[in-house]
């Protein structure tokens, strides 16, 4: 037995099934799989952080394509960036046996979108498995690698943020040896993608799928609980709500019907559970893929159910299910009374968002360009990472964020639109190696005139501090070849870099003044380690001379800085002595603690 | 048992919410536990659900269900009152961490009338003076294992401070060692309760 976190559980299955080659990309809620592989690598297993999820796709198509077992990991939107290559391989198939661990993000907590994996799994026609609790996680993923290979298709697991970020009692006992991979056999009919071939694979697929469906019926992670004419559906974590509700509730006598395996839809597990009930409600996050799939049922086998859920309002469409949205919806269908109490208490609410670290050097950054073109008409199209909280007060320095990579774009289209506009980008280390750099090329390409702001506090910070190519250090910890960025933006035809150290404020503000009056695409490079990556200096403090100004605490928000008693004062024990206070306090009255 | 851990990014709720599943685990209890992981993490509100028993199916503590909070910071007690159990108990650090929006709104939110709203309630409310846990023990990163041990010695959980103890020793790295058996030898034998 041991206690593992969702996404340890599935990077011990993946072990535990003989992976081999291991890649991703980070991503709340998926990063610590590939994590977890790394940690417990015996030195069998090949992993790496890909510099995309495109690439971490691509790189282990070809692994499996040479026998060995693969998986990789990545969030929901980053499948997105990994469609083009998921698509033609569902068509392609693999060899050696390969699993995609797509995390989704009900609420969502830290994404962009509530997508659904389940749906995406379906529209490129691949299986997905849908765990209810680390335990189940780890059970199938030997299943998954198992079908994969079986049917040389892409098998998709797709756990939810309650699953990856929870921990349970596992009992790892799974474990089966690695096989040694047969190697790659050169068949341009199986490995070259033709459109005659594709014709013939899609029939195959086609017949191929309701067949998995049919199996799926008879598997483990399907459960028909009968137990009356009421029926409950439902899968993934809402499945342990649905439980836990059930058992506040008194154990109402219902049917439950929770789904593992949501595509290939288990047919004839879900067609029994609808001829022995009177009506349904059907209880999952995102999507209603399960509720669309039974009413798609009934129509097929003409079954006169009443499928309730998302669709008619019976459940909530956005946003992550509870025990308490559980038991209140069933409450509301079996027409009892929802025992849970009310809290005797109202107060009101500190409002806490999430903010820069004390030290970021992301804030300097920010407040570097905003003193820079102070006045001017100016757009700062933001990205992914920590520096999207450059949106919050006082910086307000994120006018837009889309996607990875988008600001560089976004900048690109603005500046179309409304050229007298000083358009700038904010890019991060790692963003810029997964997608920024082909929209550079764009700008440089087109002749756009925008200003690239590269944040570089080498790390990918918002993930929890993995390696990128420009940190020259693999995850692994071994050294790798390092890219450096002002290079790759010369090479290019960037036509100003500037690299500047954030924390020097006066320094960085020319710099961007003398980046903003070059024509075309210029870059400037704010190079300071991430807080997580450095270690701290010594801490500032505020002196009798302070003049109440407070210029520190509504310029910069730093949260080392506080009111006690209506002054400005410094937590020694939050300042990471990043000193950027005591260079805009108007008095010099901020100094180091020596 | 449901335990709800509390406070702002950055005080140490993961590391305590696996050590009370590790103590729970080694007496053959199975354990869950849910944590706020990721953007929020930045100093927000962050939450750990540590749940312990036999049969336990949601990662998170219903509302009205936890036995204890124990709250690292106290706006992040009242936001988290509504988990409270009927009859439950808390355990506050009195230390409040201003947001940055009260910060800018030249408003700092009053820590002792968050600390009053719960004990009017009929809440079994207890308090634990942070600053002198981190100036006794030199780090503001021992508190998350005072709360433990204050907790522990208070009653309020099924754990004994030599479980905690070695639970410290077999499941934490060498070097945060003498830092947090320093703060339960503080709480066990200075600390006034």
């Amino acid at each position: 037995m041991e206690f593992l976190m969702g996404n340890e559980a599935i990077a011990r299955g993946a072990l535990d099934a003989g992976v081999h080659v291991v890649t991703g990309y980070p991503g709340t809620p998926s990063t610590e799989i590939l994590e977890a592989v790394a940690k417990w690598n015996d030195g069998s297993v090949y992993v790496e952080w890909s510099v995309n999820e495109k690439a971490a796709l691509e790189v282990a198509a070809g692994a499996s394509y040479a026998g060995a077992r693969t998986l990789i990991t990545m969030k929901q939107v980053g499948l997105n960036v990994a469609a083009d290559p998921l698509m033609s391989l569902a068509y392609v198939g693999v060899k050696g046996g390969m699993v995609l661990a797509v995390a989704d993000d009900p609420g969502p907590i830290s994404s962009q979108t509530e997508q659904d994996t389940r749906l995406f799994a379906r529209f490129a026609k691949v299986p997905v498995f849908d765990p209810s609790s680390p335990e189940e996680a780890y059970r199938m993923m030997p299943a998954a690698y198992a079908l994969s290979e079986r049917y040389r298709t892409p098998v998709i697991i797709r756990p939810t943020t309650r699953i990856c970020h929870s921990c349970a009692t596992v009992d790892t006992d799974q474990k089966q040896p690695q096989k040694q991979p047969e190697g790659f056999i050169k068949d341009t009919q199986r490995w070259v993608i033709f459109p005659k071939a594709s014709y013939n694979n899609h029939k195959a697929i086609e017949t191929r799928n309701p067949e998995i469906g049919r199996d799926f019926a008879a598997s483990p992670f399907n459960r028909l609980t009968k137990g009356g004419r009421r029926g409950i559906a439902c899968g993934g974590v809402s499945y342990a709500y649905v439980m836990e509700a059930l058992r506040m509730l008194g154990d109402p006598e219902v049917s439950v019907l929770k789904i593992g395996t949501p595509f290939p839809f288990p047919e004839p597990l879900a067609e029994e559970f609808l001829q022995g009930v009177n009506d349904v409600l059907v209880i999952e996050e995102l999507d209603p893929v399960i509720e669309r799939e039974l009413q798609t049922l009934c129509g097929k086998r003409h079954i006169n159910v009443d499928i309730h859920g998302k669709q008619d309002g019976a459940a909530p469409f956005a946003g992550e299910h509870s025990v308490e949205s559980a038991k209140a919806v069933i409450s509301k269908y079996l027409g009892i009374t929802d025992p849970t109490p009310k809290a005797d208490l109202a107060p009101p609410q500190v409002v806490r968002p999430p903010v820069l670290c004390a030290g970021c050097p992301h804030r300097a950054s920010f407040y570097a360009v905003k003193q820079a073109v102070k006045g001017k008409k100016a757009v700062f199209a933001g990205d992914i990472g920590c520096y999207t909280l450059g949106n919050a007060k006082p910086l307000e320095m994120t006018d837009t964020c889309l996607c990875m990579g988008a600001d560089v774009t976004i900048a690109q289209g603005l500046h179309r639109v409304e050229p007298d506009t000083i358009n700038f980008s904010f890019i991060g280390d790692s963003t810029f190696f997964a997608s920024g750099l082909t929209g550079v090329c764009n700008a440089v390409y087109n002749h756009t005139d925008i200003t690239l702001i590269v944040l570089d506090n080498a790390t990918t910070a918002m993930t929890g501090s993995q390696p990128h190519p420009g940190t020259g250090v693999k995850m692994t910890r071994e050294i790798g070849r390092k890219i450096s960025i002002e290079k790759v933006l010369r090479a290019i035809g960037v036509s100003a870099v500037e690299i500047v150290d954030p924390l020097q404020h006066s320094e960085a503000v020319a710099a961007v003044r003398r980046a903003v009056e070059k024509p075309g695409v210029k870059a400037v490079i704010f190079r300071a380690p991430c807080i997580s990556v450095s270690k701290p200096k010594a801490p500032y403090v505020i002196g009798d001379d302070c003049i109440n100004c407070k210029k520190c605490i509504r310029d910069i928000g730093c949260p080392a800085i506080t009111l006690k008693d209506g002054r400005p004062l410094i937590d020694a024990a939050l300042c990471y002595g990043c000193g950027l206070c005591a260079q805009l306090c108007p008095v010099g009255a901020i100094r180091e603690v020596r | 048992m449901d335990i709800l851990i509390c406070g702002v990014g950055g005080q140490g709720t993961v590391l305590a919410s696996r050590l009370l599943a590790w103590i729970a685990m080694e007496k053959g209890l199975t354990a869950r536990t849910a944590e706020t992981i990721g953007m929020a993490q930045r100093g927000g509100s962050v939450v750990s659900h540590v749940r312990t028993g036999h049969v336990i199916f949601s990662p998170m503590i219903p509302i009205g269900g936890a036995d204890v909070i124990l709250a690292l910071e106290p706006a992040e007690a009242v936001r988290c009152y509504p988990y409270l159990k009927q009859g439950g108990a808390m355990l506050i650090n009195t230390t409040p961490i201003q947001p940055i929006t009260a910060s800018l709104a030249g408003k700092p939110y009053d820590a002792q009338a968050m600390i009053d709203s719960l004990t009017a309630t009929h809440a079994d409310v207890h308090l634990l003076d942070g600053p002198a846990v981190c100036a006794a023990c030199g780090s503001p990163k021992a508190l998350n294992t005072a709360m433990l041990a204050t907790a522990v010695k208070l009653g309020l959980l099924d754990v004994t401070l030599e479980e905690l103890r070695a639970a410290i020793i077999s499941r934490t790295r060498e070097k945060f060692h003498a830092l947090n058996l320093r703060a339960i030898d503080y709480v066990t034998e200075e600390a006034t309760l």
